[in-house]
């Protein structure tokens, strides 16, 4: 049970960020998470939004770099401690974690990640009581 | 008692008429020595020549060119006109992408070349009494051990510092006295820069008097901006390895052209979409012909350099003919720090690689006195999500790039699509170093 992102490489060069947006604001697609580090020459844009795979083919067909790839969403309850939970339980099982990032949605905590191992990952989570998002339930909220 | 003027004072100082009846006869000799090698031996029969065919040295416009393409063709051995028992030193090209290029040498061709070598450093004013650094780099890179046999044949203490390690030339430089240097032009400007950084004064601190730069094309600006620089008097030299190395000609004190030995090599100037040969003054392909070589003498070889030849008498007294400053060439070889570059060489490294588009921009620059090479090349569809694996694909990209062009460069990623899309044939290659 994973959730569609989009991993688009932006160069670090002014407009590049806001062509990409406006294409995805054209066809309709809303945004739900987006993140971009920082890098000297070029950054990647990882968005989580609806219609991932649409979003993918509109930006594919405009020529952007761009990846559709599979991360792990956990909501988690608004409460303290709980991301040192869900990372513990990783952590205890030697899973290493790509990158991170978080937001709320519908008075919620998510964080996504990306691991070394997927299919470890979410059955770790799902053990240990964890409550994975699948991607319909995202499309639902937004 | 005084030295001579000339390191070979009869080769030296022929006359027009002795150096072209030296010639004749040094050509028929290497043609018929050709008849050794079996590329030769197939040339001459598809041209219907044999070595009897070439009377005068008018009769030279018969012989087929020879390309750099034959020497990779032939590779590895092809073109030796000796045995390779009689071989005793091999040169060969950078790169393994296709087939590099193999030089052999006999032990006689070394003592020659070093001759020549030796005969150039006198020119300028070399005696045993100096002291000569080389920066060049050693192995494969003929200016390293080209110059070395040379300065020694000629008698000075020699330095075999090879490339790289500023801090330690500059050290050597005060430390040991030394006199001369040869160095790459761009090297020249970064030793100074480095002098300065360090509080050493060229004039004060150091003996530096006679500069030998070559191997890679600069403006007369560049060099006066050397001498003045440095406090020293740059003597550009011109070579390559396939005529052996350093040594094939050498500007004398007049710093106006430099002399090819003609004793050595026969000069020709060619237009290369006609390929008839130009009047003196003229711009276009240097063509050479070796005639003093036994392990592997190449005729009418088509070096793609563009110079001419300056036409009247040097005031120095040789007759041997100058050639002008290199003005480019007439194929898309970059030299980047002395090392010379095919654009395809660079195309069959980054087509291993499936993160990869085929469209990719090389630009020359100097940045901070150094030459750069960055080559920005397109993502295919096939992207990476993350920075660790686009990290990754940049140090492999790069190693691998260093590993085929023995040049570091620096490397850009970027989207597919972004490089200006040319009618016809792409540009591939921009050049922002003012060299030529």
């Amino acid at each position: 049970m994973t959730v569609h992102q989009l991993s688009i490489f932006i160069e670090n060069k002014a407009g590049t960020l806001v062509s990409v947006l406006r294409l995805l604001k054209d066809a309709g697609i809303q945004l739900i998470a987006t993140t971009i580090s920082d890098t000297a020459e070029y950054g990647i844009c990882r968005i989580i939004c609806s219609e991932p795979e649409r979003a993918y083919e509109v930006l594919r067909s405009n020529g952007v770099a761009v990846s559709l790839c599979e991360v792990i969403a956990v909501e988690l309850d608004d409460v303290p401690g709980r991301a040192a939970d869900a990372i513990g339980i990783l952590s205890e099982e030697g899973i290493s974690i790509s990158y991170l990032y978080s937001f709320l949605l519908s008075g919620k905590g998510v964080i996504v990640f990306r691991t070394d191992d997927n299919p470890k990952t979410l059955d770790a989570l799902t053990r240990s009581g964890m409550t994975v998002i699948a991607e319909k339930d995202l499309s639902k909220l937004v | 008692m005084p030295y001579l003027e000339f390191f070979n004072p009869v080769e030296e100082t022929l006359d027009r008429a002795g150096i072209e009846r030296l010639q004749l006869e040094r050509l028929q000799r290497t043609v018929r020595h050709c008849m050794n090698s079996p590329f030769y031996r197939e040339r001459f029969a598809g041209a219907g020549l044999t070595p009897d065919d070439i009377r005068s040295l008018d009769d030279l416009k018969k012989i087929p060119f020879t390309t750099k393409q034959d020497l990779r063709d032939t590779y590895p051995f092809g073109m030796a006109s000796v045995p390779l028992d009689r071989c005793t030193r091999l040169h060969s090209s950078s790169g393994t992408t296709g087939n590099p290029t193999v030089i052999l040498h006999t032990k006689r061709d070394l003592e020659q070349w070093a001759v020549a070598v030796a005969r150039c450093l006198w020119m300028v004013g070399c005696r045993p009494e100096d002291v000569f650094q080389n920066t060049s780099g050693y192995g494969m890179f003929t200016g390293g051990l080209g110059f070395q046999y040379g300065a020694e044949l000629l008698g000075m203490l020699t330095i075999p510092a090879a490339a790289g390690n500023t801090l330690r030339q500059i050290k050597f430089f005060t430390d040991f006295g030394t006199t001369v240097v040869h160095a790459i032009p761009s090297y020249a400007a970064r030793l100074y820069e480095v002098m300065c950084e360090r509080g050493v004064d060229p004039r004060r601190d150091t003996k530096l008097r006679i500069m030998a730069i070559g191997a890679e094309p600069h403006s007369e600006d560049t060099r006066r901006r050397i001498e003045e620089m440095l406090g020293v008097k740059a003597y550009n030299s011109f070579g390559m390895s396939e005529m052996c190395g350093p040594g094939v000609g050498f500007e004398c004190k007049e710093q106006n052209g430099m002399h090819i030995w003609e004793d050595y090599y026969i000069v020709e100037i060619i237009d290369p979409d006609t390929l008839e040969r130009v009047p003196d003054g003229q711009v276009g392909e240097l063509v050479l012909t070796t005639l003093n070589r036994e392990a592997m003498p190449l005729l009418r070889y088509r070096t793609r350099d563009l110079t001419r030849i300056l036409p009247g008498d040097c005031p120095c007294g040789r007759c041997h003919k100058r050639i002008d400053r290199l003005k480019g060439r007439s194929d898309d070889m970059i030299i980047l720090k002395g090392v010379n570059i095919f654009p395809i060489q660079i195309e069959q490294v980054l087509m291993q690689f499936r993160e990869l588009a085929s469209d990719y921009l090389i630009t020359l620059e100097t940045i901070d006195g150094n030459d750069v090479m960055t080559v920005e090349i397109e993502l295919s569809d096939r992207f990476i999500d993350d920075y660790a694996a686009f990290q990754k694909l940049e140090r492999d990209i790069i190693r691998s790039l260093r590993d085929e062009i023995l040049v570091t460069p620096r490397i850009k990623l970027i989207p597919k699509g972004s490089l200006p899309k040319s009618e016809g044939k792409a540009v591939r290659v921009r050049d922002l170093r003012k060299q030529y």
